[in-house]
C-alpha cells in the first residue's frame, strides 16, 4: 500500500469543523461541466453541417453561396457581441454593487440579443417564403437546424435575464443571485462564441 | 407546419384513438392483467398500511443520494425483469418458428408472435437492457457508493440529482405504457435509418423510443455533471487524487464519458426527430438526406456508452476483488491509468460497428487498430485483477462468485472482440448473431458486476445481508444459463443465423436453437431463485446485527460509517491518512475509534418539485408521442415555470444539533458493537480454518 505508516500521536481520525466544499465554487464548475455538454452538442450539429454542405446533399435546392448574407450576418455579429459587451457592464455594474446600472445593462443586452434574434428570424423566414425552406433539402435543414438551435439558446439567455431582473431588486446581490450571474455572463458568452464560429464557418466561407 | 401523418387526428387527442390500446393482442392482455394486479397489490399494500404520507416524504421526495440510489436500482430492476421477459419472447418465438414447417399460431404464420410484434420485442429488449436497465443500476450504485467511498454528506446538487431521477423514471414509464398504448418501434434499438424515417415508420413506435431515450438522456447528462463536482469537489481532507477508491475514479472516468456523448446521442435524435416532426431531410432517403449521418452520429455516442456501462463495473470487481483476497489492489495506479486509457479510445472506435459501410481499408484499418488497442489497457486490468487474487486470501462470498464470473464473461466478450476487429472476419459475420453473443458477454459482465455490487452493499444500506445460500443457489443457474445460451449463440452465428429473426428459416439449426432455449429455462430458474432470495432475507432481516464493516474485510472508508448508514453518512467529517483508509484503520486496531466531538450537520431540504418535474417531462413526451400539440406546449411551460419557481426558493437546508447526532451516533453504536463482536467471534473460526 503507498505510503503506508503506522498512526502517531498525531494522526487525526475525524475531522470536527471541516466546512468542505463552497457551494458558489461547486455551482461554477457545474455550470463550466453543463458548457462541455452544450459545447459538445454543437460540434455534433457542425459536423452534421459540413456533412450536408455538399451539391448532393442541397438536392437541387440552393447552396451555401446562395443563401447565406455575409453582410446581414456582420451586422448579427455586431449586435450579439454588443449584447455581451452590455451583459458585461451589467456585472460591472455588480461587483459595484449598483442594482440601476446593472439592469440597464441587463435591458440593454436583452434589447441587442433582440436584434440579433430579429435579423435571423428574418433571414429564415424570407427563405421559407422562397419555397427553401428546412424542408426542401438536407443541406437547408442542416442549415436551418443549426441557426435555430442557436437561436433557442439565446431565446433561453434572455428568459434567465428577465429572471434576474425579477431577483436583483427581490434579493439584492446575494450569493445565488451573484453566482446566478456569473453562470449567465459564462453562458452569453459562450452563444457569441459559438456565433463567431457559425459566422465564420457558415456565413464566410459559405460565401 | 404539421407534417401530414396517416390515421386520424383530432386537436384534442391528437392521433390518440381507442384503436391505440392493443386489446385483441392475447399476450398483452394477460401482460396487462399481471402489471395491474401487482400495481393494485403494491397500491393496496400502500394505502393498508397508510403508507402514502411516508412514501411522499421519505421516498419521492428525497434528495438524500442513497435512497435515491436505491430507487434507480429498483427501477432498473423492474426493467431488467421487463428487458429479459422481451429476451424470454424472442428466444422462444426462434426456437418455435424453426423450419418451413414450424407451426404458427396468435395470428403468427410461424411461431406466436407475428413479425410487427417480434420487432418491437427486440426493440425494447435492447433499448430498455442498455438505457432503462443497466444505466440505472450503475447510476444507483455510483450515487449510493460515491459520496460515502469520498467521505462526503451528499453529492454536489442533491436537488439535481432528484430530477436526474425522475426523468429517468418518466422516460422507462414512457417505454412501460407503449406496451398498451401504441406501440413501440420495430427499428432496433439503434434506430435502423431509414426504417425510423415517417415514411417506412409512421406509427408511434419511433416516437417513444425517440422520446424516451431523449428524456432520460438528459436525466444522465445532469447526474454526470452532478458526479464530476461531487468526486473534484467534496473529497474529505486527506483524500488526495491517488487515495481514491478505484470505483469512484471509474465513476468520474465514466462520467466524463457520459457527460461528453450524451449530447451527441440528443442531436442524433433531435435530428431524426426534426425529421419526422417537421419534415426535414437529415437522414431520409433522398432529398439531400445522409442515412449514414444518422449511424455516425448514433454509434459516437453509442460505442462510448458501452464503455460508459463497462467502467462502473470494472470499478465493482476493483472494490469485490480485494475485499475478498484480503489483499490491497494490485498496480492501482496502473489500474486507474487504465481507466482513462479505455475512456480515451471510447473516442475512437465508433466506425467499427458498421465496417460494412464501405468506407475503404484505410478508414477500416484505422478503426481497426483502434480497436485492439483497447485491449492492452483491459488486459492491464484483468493481469491486476488476476495478480490481486494470487496468494490473497479468498473468500467464495457471492459478490465474489459474480465478480469471477465477470472476469470469465470479460475474457470471452473481450477475445471475441478482437476477433469482430478484424474487418475481415467482421465482413463475414456482420450483423450474426455470433456479434449478439459477443456483446451479450460484454453486457452480461455488466449484469454480474451489478448483482456482485447488490449482494456486496445490501447491507450497508439495509443493516442485514442478503441470504447466502439462495445467493449463490441464484448465482449458478444464472452462470450456467448464461453459458448454455451464449456458447450455443456463437455457435449459430457461425453457421450463418442473422440477428433479429423471427422466422429461424434453417433447419440445421434447431439443436442449438433449443440449447438456447434450455439456457433461458436456467435463467427463469435463476429469477424464482432470485425472488426467494430476496423474500428469505427480508424475513430474516432481524436475525442479523451487522457492524460498521459485515464483511470484515472491507477496505475502503464507505464502510466506516455506521450500519445501516444513518441519512447524513458521517457525523464527523473523516481525516484520510491512506489509500485503503478503513483496512489501515482496522490494522492498527482504529477502525471503531468514535470522533470526540460532534458538531452540527447542515442538511438540504426535501422537495417536491423534482417529482412534478419528472410527471412533466412524462406528460411532454407522451404529448409528443401522440402530437397532442396543447398538453406539449402547457407541460413544456409548466416545466420552464418549475425551473424558475426553484431559482426563487432560498435553498435554505436545516441544522442538526450537536446533541441530536451524538444521540443518533450512540444508539446506531450499541447496535454495532454487539454486532461487532459475535461478527468477530465467526471471522476467527473462519479464519482458522484457512
Amino acid at each position: 500500500m503507498a505510503n503506508e505508516t503506522a498512526p502517531t500521536a498525531n494522526t487525526q481520525l475525524f475531522r470536527p469543523g471541516y466546512h468542505g466544499h463552497n457551494q458558489i465554487s461547486a455551482r461554477t464548475l457545474g455550470f463550466w461541466l453543463y458548457m462541455l455538454s452544450d459545447a459538445l452538442l454543437f460540434t455534433a450539429l457542425f459536423a452534421s453541417y459540413a456533412v450536408l454542405d455538399t451539391p448532393m446533399n442541397a438536392a437541387g435546392g440552393p447552396v451555401a453561396s446562395q443563401i447565406v448574407n455575409p453582410i446581414e450576418g456582420f451586422w448579427q455579429t455586431i449586435a450579439v457581441l454588443g449584447s455581451v459587451t452590455c451583459y458585461s457592464l451589467a456585472t460591472v455594474a455588480m461587483k459595484n454593487g449598483k442594482r440601476g446600472g446593472t439592469a440597464v445593462g441587463i435591458i440593454a443586452a436583452i434589447v441587442l440579443a433582440l436584434v440579433f434574434l430579429a435579423f435571423g428570424v428574418n433571414d429564415l423566414a424570407t427563405l421559407a417564403a422562397h419555397g427553401d425552406g428546412m424542408d426542401r433539402s438536407g443541406y437547408l435543414s442542416a442549415y436551418f437546424v443549426l441557426i435555430l438551435t442557436h437561436a433557442i439558446h439565446m431565446g433561453v439567455g434572455i428568459l434567465w435575464m428577465l429572471v434576474m431582473l425579477v431577483q436583483i431588486p427581490l434579493f439584492g446581490f446575494n450569493d445565488m443571485v451573484v453566482a446566478r450571474m456569473l453562470n449567465l455572463r459564462m453562458f452569453w458568452q459562450f452563444q457569441a462564441t459559438i456565433w463567431v464560429c457559425l459566422y465564420v464557418y457558415v456565413y464566410m466561407i459559405g460565401a | 407546419m404539421q407534417l401530414q401523418v396517416p390515421g386520424p387526428w383530432s386537436p384534442l387527442l391528437g392521433r390518440l384513438t381507442l384503436n391505440a390500446i392493443p386489446y385483441e393482442n392475447p399476450i398483452l392482455q394477460v401482460t396487462f392483467a399481471v402489471v395491474a394486479l401487482i400495481g393494485l397489490v403494491i397500491v393496496g399494500l400502500v394505502l393498508y398500511h397508510k403508507k402514502v404520507g411516508y412514501l411522499w416524504r421519505e421516498w419521492l421526495t428525497t434528495v438524500d443520494h442513497k435512497k435515491i440510489g436505491v430507487m434507480y436500482i429498483i427501477i432498473g430492476l423492474v426493467m431488467l425483469f421487463r428487458g429479459f421477459a422481451d429476451g424470454l419472447l424472442i428466444r422462444t418465438q426462434q426456437v418455435l418458428a424453426n423450419g418451413p414447417h414450424a407451426a404458427g399460431m396468435l395470428g403468427a404464420k410461424h411461431g406466436f408472435l407475428p413479425p410487427f410484434h417480434f420487432d418491437q420485442v427486440y426493440s425494447a429488449h435492447g433499448t430498455i437492457m442498455i438505457l432503462f436497465a443497466a444505466t440505472p443500476i450503475l447510476t444507483g450504485f455510483q450515487n449510493i457508493v460515491v459520496p460515502l467511498q469520498i467521505g462526503a454528506r451528499d453529492m454536489a446538487f442533491p436537488y439535481m440529482n432528484a430530477v436526474s431521477l425522475w426523468l429517468t423514471t418518466a422516460a422507462a414509464v414512457l417505454v412501460m405504457i407503449s406496451l398498451f398504448v401504441g406501440d413501440f418501434s420495430q427499428a432496433g434499438w439503434v434506430g435502423l435509418i431509414p426504417l425510423t424515417e415517417l415514411p417506412y415508420s409512421p406509427g408511434v413506435g419511433v416516437d417513444y423510443w425517440m422520446w424516451a431515450i431523449q428524456i432520460s438522456s438528459v436525466g444522465t447528462t445532469l447526474n454526470a455533471i452532478n458526479m464530476i463536482v461531487t468526486i473534484v469537489d467534496m473529497r474529505a481532507p486527506g483524500m488526495s487524487w491517488f487515495r481514491m477508491p478505484v470505483f469512484s475514479w471509474t465513476t468520474l472516468s465514466t462520467n466524463i464519458i457520459g457527460l461528453t456523448a450524451f449530447p451527441v446521442l440528443g442531436v442524433a435524435l433531435a435530428l431524426l426527430g426534426a425529421d419526422r416532426y417537421l419534415g426535414t431531410h437529415f437522414f431520409t432517403a433522398g432529398m439531400g438526406g445522409n442515412l449514414m449521418l444518422y449511424t455516425n452520429l448514433f454509434w459516437i455516442w453509442g460505442h462510448p456508452e458501452v464503455y460508459f456501462l463497462i467502467l462502473p463495473t470494472f470499478g465493482v470487481i476493483s472494490e469485490v476483488i480485494p475485499a475478498f483476497s484480503e489483499k490491497p489492489i494490485f498496480g492501482y495506479v496502473t489500474m486507474v491509468a487504465a481507466t482513462f486509457a479505455i475512456a480515451g479510445i471510447s473516442w475512437l472506435v465508433w466506425l467499427h460497428h458498421f465496417f460494412t459501410m464501405g468506407a475503404g481499408p484505410d478508414i477500416n484499418g484505422f478503426f481497426s487498430v483502434a480497436t485492439m488497442l483497447v485491449g492492452i489497457p483491459t488486459g492491464v486490468k484483468v493481469f491486476n485483477w488476476m495478480f490481486t487474487l494470487y496468494r490473497g486470501r479468498i473468500t467464495y462470498s457471492v459478490p465474489m462468485l459474480w465478480a469471477m464470473f465477470g472476469l470469465f464473461l470479460l475474457l470471452v466478450g473481450g477475445l471475441t472482440g478482437m476477433m469482430l476487429a478484424i474487418p475481415a472476419i467482421n465482413y463475414t459475420v456482420h450483423d450474426s448473431v455470433f456479434v449478439i453473443a459477443h456483446f451479450h458477454c460484454m453486457v452480461l459482465m455488466v449484469v454480474c458486476a451489478g448483482f456482485a455490487g447488490v449482494t456486496y452493499w445490501f447491507p450497508k444500506l439495509f443493516g442485514f445481508k442478503l441470504d447466502e445460500g439462495w445467493g449463490k443457489a441464484f448465482f449458478w443457474t444464472f452462470a450456467i444459463g448464461t453459458v448454455t445460451v451464449f456458447s450455443a449463440m456463437f455457435a449459430l452465428g457461425f453457421e450463418g443465423e442473422t440477428r433479429r429473426l423471427d422466422w429461424t428459416f434453417n433447419t440445421a439449426w434447431k439443436p442449438m436453437l433449443v440449447v438456447e432455449e434450455v439456457g433461458m429455462v436456467l435463467y427463469v430458474i435463476s429469477l424464482v431463485f432470485f425472488a426467494t432470495m430476496l423474500v428469505v432475507s427480508i424475513r430474516n432481516r432481524h436475525k442479523q446485527r451487522l457492524a460498521a464493516d459485515p464483511w470484515g474485510t472491507s477496505r475502503t472508508l464507505e464502510w466506516l460509517t455506521p450500519t445501516p448508514v444513518p441519512f447524513y453518512n458521517y457525523a464527523v467529517t473523516p481525516q484520510v491518512n491512506t489509500r485503503d483508509e478503513l483496512a489501515w484503520r482496522r490494522k492498527y486496531g482504529l477502525e471503531n475509534t468514535k470522533p470526540d466531538v460532534y458538531e452540527d450537520i447542515h442538511m438540504p431540504r426535501n422537495s417536491g418539485l423534482p417529482v412534478i418535474l419528472g410527471a412533466l417531462a412524462g406528460v411532454w413526451g407522451f404529448a409528443m408521442i401522440w402530437r397532442i400539440w396543447w398538453l406539449a406546449a402547457i407541460s413544456l411551460v409548466g416545466i420552464v415555470l418549475v425551473v424558475i419557481i426553484r431559482s426563487f426558493d432560498k435553498n435554505a437546508g436545516y441544522h442538526l444539533q450537536p446533541a441530536e447526532v451524538e444521540a443518533m451516533e450512540r444508539d446506531l453504536a450499541i447496535g454495532a458493537i454487539m454486532a461487532e463482536q459475535s461478527d468477530r467471534a465467526h471471522h476467527h473460526t473462519h479464519a482458522e480454518a484457512h
